[in-house]
């Protein structure tokens, strides 16, 4: 048996045995199916709405790459800010622990004020929601270098720049990533968040729009196929994200062995 | 001294005979937790020669690495006068950057000097291989022995160009048998380089091994108590007897410093 097979199985033995409930529970249990329907429904759903669900697949897969993107790049500006200026710090430090607490009902009406049925309010969104374990992870992986080394690397001469540049960044780059995939997990969410309280103009309005709409049309099926095509997402961006971690910072995994 | 030296070997006589470090009296204290003044230093005198292997050995805590930070720059003495030419620290952990490869390592003075990568790569490289450590360019510090890693470390701060090196314990974290390799290894490295040394260590043995001249530290506050011309032909063994009486002579002055 390959070593990768070996490391699925697990994973694949799982959803299977769930699926098997599922469906056991589902048809034997007598359970509406309106309200739960059975895996089997859902894939006939997923197989018949194939096209429908690919294009608001598509609105949403856009949207959580680019809210995600936007969150990574102002937070990690904000952290390294943060990093660098202790005044900073205990200036913005806490109002972006509070921007965690926002619920999202009470601004969207102003975001679709400002930039309308677009994308963008969407995106401030989801930015929102990923910003948050960006800006926490990255600025204590920015303070995980040891001061040893970071002084090592002023006895050689280097610059406030070359110091950061050659010591702190890359220290902090492990954290960062982390912070990166949780921030994926919960952009997903997000999006879905975002979908239900702005409206879009348009055939497609991505796949968080499409199950509430079903649900609302009675199409249980369809919205869980579309669930589903949300779940696998998540995982599928999580795991490229572990690789893409692995790839940039493998002497962040040598000492822990091979896990993932 | 002679001033109208003309042959290279003259040139090289003269620059031998050149004051490389030249401490006057010096005294230092630092403030321990509760804030009381402990005295690590207390006038201490010493000169170093251009080209010359110094060391130094004194009981755990008389200030010997204090020492070293005043050659450095990295502290000021609290009283006398410490001049010296541009030294560079080689501190007591190898502090090798772990997202660097082992040449990258080697080469970061090279690269905070401002050389390019592929320039500062060329030029460690060539040093590396001459030292005996090629094949390990690319791995990683996490997958070299604690030896290599010391080896690593002496390169990085030989790369610096500083004229002086302080070394602070640089062995003392290898086991026995790695450590008589790495005597000898450094030995053969300084034959190759040669630069002005201060080596701090608590060893008697590896002073004899290593340096020209064995000053002998009080415990604290330190000051000089004893001065060991070591006249021997390199590379040494420190089971030669002319060695061993030498060593019997530093732990006299040692121990009488200690009942003092």
């Amino acid at each position: 048996m390959s070593a990768r097979l070996r490391r699925i199985l697990p994973a694949a033995i799982f959803a299977l045995a769930l699926l098997c409930a599922w469906e056991l529970y589902v048809d034997v249990g007598g359970v509406d199916p309106f309200v739960l329907p059975a895996p089997h429904a859902i894939a006939v759903a997923l197989w018949e709405n194939a096209g429908f669900i690919a294009h608001n697949f598509a609105v949403t897969a856009k949207e959580v790459v680019l809210g995600l993107g936007v969150a990574l790049v102002c937070g990690s500006l904000l952290a390294v800010a943060i990093h660098l200026s202790p005044l900073l710090r205990r200036a913005v430090y806490p109002w972006a622990v509070g921007s965690q607490a926002v619920p999202f009902l009470l601004i969207t009406p102003l975001l679709v004020v400002w930039w309308g049925f677009g994308i963008l309010p969407k995106l401030v969104v989801i930015a929102l929601v990923c910003f948050f374990p960006v800006v926490v992870t990255t600025v204590d992986g920015l303070a995980s270098i040891d001061p040893d080394q970071f002084k090592l690397l002023r006895t050689l001469g280097a610059s406030r720049a070359q110091a950061f540049r050659f010591g702190e960044l890359p220290a902090a780059l492990p954290a960062a990533l982390s912070g990166a995939r949780i921030a994926l997990a919960v952009g997903v969410i997000g999006a879905y968040l975002a979908e239900t309280l702005t409206p879009t103009v348009g055939a497609y309005a991505g796949l968080g729009h499409e199950i509430n709409a079903d649900l609302t049309a009675l199409e249980g099926a369809r919205a869980w196929a579309a669930a589903t095509v949300l779940f696998a997402f998540s995982i599928a961006c999580f795991y490229s994200l572990t690789l893409i971690e692995h790839r940039l910072a493998p002497w962040a995994h040598k000492a822990k062995g091979d896990e993932r | 001294m002679a001033v109208q030296a003309t042959s290279p070997v003259s040139q090289q006589q003269a620059s031998r005979d050149q004051v490389a470090v030249d401490l006057g009296g010096v005294a230092r204290s630092y403030r321990d937790r509760r804030g009381a003044r402990v005295p690590a230093l207390d006038g201490v005198s010493l000169c170093v020669r251009s080209g010359e292997v110094l060391a130094v050995v004194g009981p755990s805590g008389c200030g010997k690495s204090t020492l070293l930070e005043l050659i450095c720059a990295l502290q000021r003495p609290d009283a006398g006068n410490v001049a010296s030419l541009p030294a560079v620290l080689m501190p007591q952990r190898d502090l090798l950057l772990p997202w660097l490869s082992a040449l990258d390592n080697a080469a970061l003075a090279l690269r905070i000097a401002g050389h390019s990568r592929a320039r500062a790569r060329e030029r460690a490289g060539v040093l590396f291989a001459e030292l005996g450590l090629g094949g390990f360019e690319s791995a990683r510090p996490d997958e070299l022995s604690g030896g290599m890693r010391q080896r690593v470390a002496f390169l990085r701060t030989l790369l610096s160009g500083k004229p002086v090196l302080c070394l602070d314990e640089p062995l003392s974290a290898l086991d026995a048998i790695t450590r008589g390799e790495m005597q000898n290894w450094l030995t053969g490295a300084l034959l190759r380089e040669p630069r002005t040394v201060v080596l701090v260590t608590h060893d008697v043995e590896e002073a004899i091994v290593l340096a020209d001249r064995v000053l002998v530290l009080s415990p604290r506050p330190g000051h000089v108590i004893a001065e060991i011309t070591v006249d021997l032909p390199r590379p040494r063994s420190g089971v030669d007897p002319a060695a061993i009486a030498l060593r019997e002579q530093a732990m006299q002055a040692l121990g009488e410093g200690a009942s003092r």
